[in-house]
């Protein structure tokens, strides 16, 4: 075996004829026993990316949605505020449209605002291991023999023009064209638009639309209550008298409440209302604007951003994707069928692949995400199990030492032959993320400690028997660590 | 999936040799295609042009799928005015396509693939990115 510190994944490392139902049989039954209630698990629980699922895999979004509640809240106190205030008021001395315009408007804001927060954006599932290294082996083939450097890229020709895909460490895949890692929900998204933390999730392919309908549909709701709330205070101005005091009679509607309140709240309200509104109203219909202009170029916020085809980077580059219709460029945008989902979130995971095949399954820094993920099914069990395993874990990574004690049956032929095969046929399967997890802020509270130790195990690991072991191989038979005690006591 | 389970049975029955994936082909934009090229792996298990014809017309399954028609349209503006709440109760043209071209998979896999010891296996289960298909070695293999 040639040794290439770049490769991300050996070719070797995958099932090979020699070594095929038996280890699967032993390691599922490995991880039945410890899992007591043998109850099927879901493929959104092992899913890699840091994504929070609710309602038993029906809803995504990403993890960090700090800004999301702000949203809604903003949205809440606004059509609130207006519809307690100055709806009676309008309704009174204009019309009774004036509420139902805006409820319509605002039940189509947050429905929107919903659909865009919780669907898939379009995420890719992240490459089998066979895949990968069929990928591996064909840069392999087609490159020359000599070192690589890691930026890999693939050109293809779409439409006339050569545009390059970049190899993505984390999904082990080219990326397709158009599509993008969020680094924040550490996902390729198709036709990656942004990561929107107003809406708590990544825009992509398969939510545009709906980010599109919510941002369109918001500045209808914001220009309709900003020229609401300036209606209502003009005809109170108009009485004679100034607008300021205007301000302040509005609460004389409001018999039940105290005077000395009246005054100050309602003041202080359609203040709050206006305020909200007017910073609001230019900088959403600047957005709308924004991505009107984007959709009927067929463009996304990242290329345009980037400047991928204004003509920056050489003679000639034009948008590849677009119809050179503006009419055509909407309808392909809005209005082309709903693509499906890519990631089977709701599909079981087979008994034996989740041990085996997949390799996105039992994945170290996941198990103790879990107690994050799992927000509406497992709750507390989830949290507790993850504890309970943690400390296990966090001494069962032993890498550096001899794969002797790996209870995988037919090791020892492959021992025999290379020992780093075997090694890094353990690990081959490892989760393509780990690295990731390994190397950028640790988002878990749980494993810090952890993480320390997995570097030095992979360093001892790398040190003593193969330069070229995956950096993700360590974590690959860690992540089998919680399978049984033989590795915990081997430390 | 029934796809599936025939995967499963196969994978306990015999070795897998090895596995071939087709990849996508983006010459036309980023519509779901792959590329018809014929892989050397294959060419002691079946023939070009059966290969070839297989990978047209699921080629041409998915452009259904993404084609852009006065359905596709009708359905985009009702889903839009009903702030695509429609979406959650009725199944897509996509979707439908869809299960057309797993039920087409099926078929090619009992007819064609299965007795030569191959097994497609649906884009839909690997990200649409690929078309992988196994190679067993069991070449006696028929189900």
């Amino acid at each position: 075996m040639k040794s290439r510190e770049y490769q991300q994944i050996d070719p070797q490392a995958l099932p090979t004829p020699t070594q095929t139902p038996l280890p699967h049989h032993h390691q599922a039954d490995g991880v039945d026993r410890r899992k007591e209630p043998r109850t099927p698990r879901r493929k959104w629980e092992v899913f890699p990316g840091r994504n929070r699922f609710f309602c038993d895999g029906r809803l995504m979004m990403a993890r960090q949605s700090g800004v999301f509640p702000l949203t809604l809240g903003l949205i809440f106190l606004t059509s609130g505020l207006f519809f307690m205030f100055d709806c009676p008021f309008l309704v009174k001395h204009l019309t009774r449209c004036i509420p139902a315009i805006g409820g319509v408007l605002f039940v189509f804001v947050l429905i929107t605002l919903l659909q865009t927060s919780f669907t898939d954006p379009g995420i890719l599932p992240r490459a089998t291991p066979e895949e990968a290294a069929d990928i591996e082996r064909q840069i392999d083939d087609t490159g020359n023999t000599s070192y690589r450097p890691p930026p890999r890229t693939k050109e293809v020709l779409i439409n006339q023009q050569v545009i390059k895909l970049k190899y993505c460490f984390t999904c082990k895949m080219f990326r397709p064209p158009r599509t993008s890692h969020c680094s924040l929900c550490d996902n390729c998204v198709e036709r990656f638009d942004h990561h929107c933390p107003w809406v708590g999730n990544c825009v992509g392919k398969r939510n545009y639309r709906f980010f599109y309908t919510f941002i369109v549909s918001l500045s209808f709701l914001t220009a309709f209550i900003f020229g609401c709330v300036t209606t209502h205070l003009a005809l109170r101005a108009q009485g004679g008298k100034g607008l300021v005091f205007a301000l302040q009679e509005s609460p004389g509607r409001y018999p039940y409440m105290p005077n000395v309140f009246k005054l100050s709240l309602t003041h202080l309200f359609t203040a709050v209302e206006l305020a909200i509104c007017f910073f609001s109203v230019w900088s959403i219909l600047g957005l709308s604007g924004f991505h009107t202009y984007l959709v009927a170029s067929n463009l996304t916020t990242n290329e345009d951003i980037k400047g991928s085809w204004s003509g920056k980077t050489g003679e000639g580059v034009t948008n590849p994707y677009s119809h050179r219709n503006i009419i055509i460029n909407c309808c392909s945008v809005l209005c082309a069928p709903m693509p499906p989902s890519l990631i089977d979130r709701r599909g079981f995971l087979p008994a034996d692949e989740s041990a085996q095949t997949s390799g996105v399954d039992i994945e170290l820094p996941n198990l103790n995400n879990k107690s994050e993920i799992n927000v509406c099914t497992q709750g507390t069990k989830g949290l507790l199990e993850s504890a309970a395993l943690s400390p296990l874990l966090a001494t069962s990574c032993p890498q550096g030492k001899p794969q002797t004690a790996l209870p995988c049956p037919d090791n020892s032929p492959a021992l025999k032959s290379d020992p780093s095969l075997e090694l890094s046929q353990r690990c081959g399967r490892a989760h393509p993320n780990s690295k990731t997890y390994g190397s950028t802020s640790p988002p878990l509270r749980t494993n810090t400690g952890l993480h320390k130790h997995k570097r030095a195990a992979s360093h001892t690991a790398r040190l003593t028997f193969d330069p070229h072991v995956s950096p993700d191989g360590d974590h690959g038979s860690k992540a089998r660590g919680h399978q049984g005690t033989k590795f915990a006591t081997l430390h | 999936m029934a796809e599936t389970h025939s995967l499963q049975d196969m994978r306990q029955q015999a070795a897998v040799a090895a596995k071939v994936f087709i990849q996508r082909d983006y010459t036309n934009g980023t519509m779901c295609q792959f590329q018809t090229k014929f892989p050397s792996e294959l060419e002691t298990k079946i023939d070009k042009q059966q290969f070839e014809e297989t990978i047209r017309t699921l080629n041409n399954l998915y452009a259904e799928a993404e084609k852009l028609g006065s359905q596709s349209f009708i359905e985009g503006c009702l889903a839009c005015l009903t702030a695509y709440t429609v979406f959650l109760c009725m199944e897509t043209h996509y979707e439908k396509v869809l299960k057309k071209i797993a039920k087409y998979i099926q078929e090619q896999n009992d007819k064609i693939y299965a007795p030569r010891g191959l097994l497609l296996t649906d884009p839909i289960e690997r990200g649409l990115r690929v078309i992988e298909i196994t190679i067993y070695e069991d070449r006696s293999f028929t189900r």
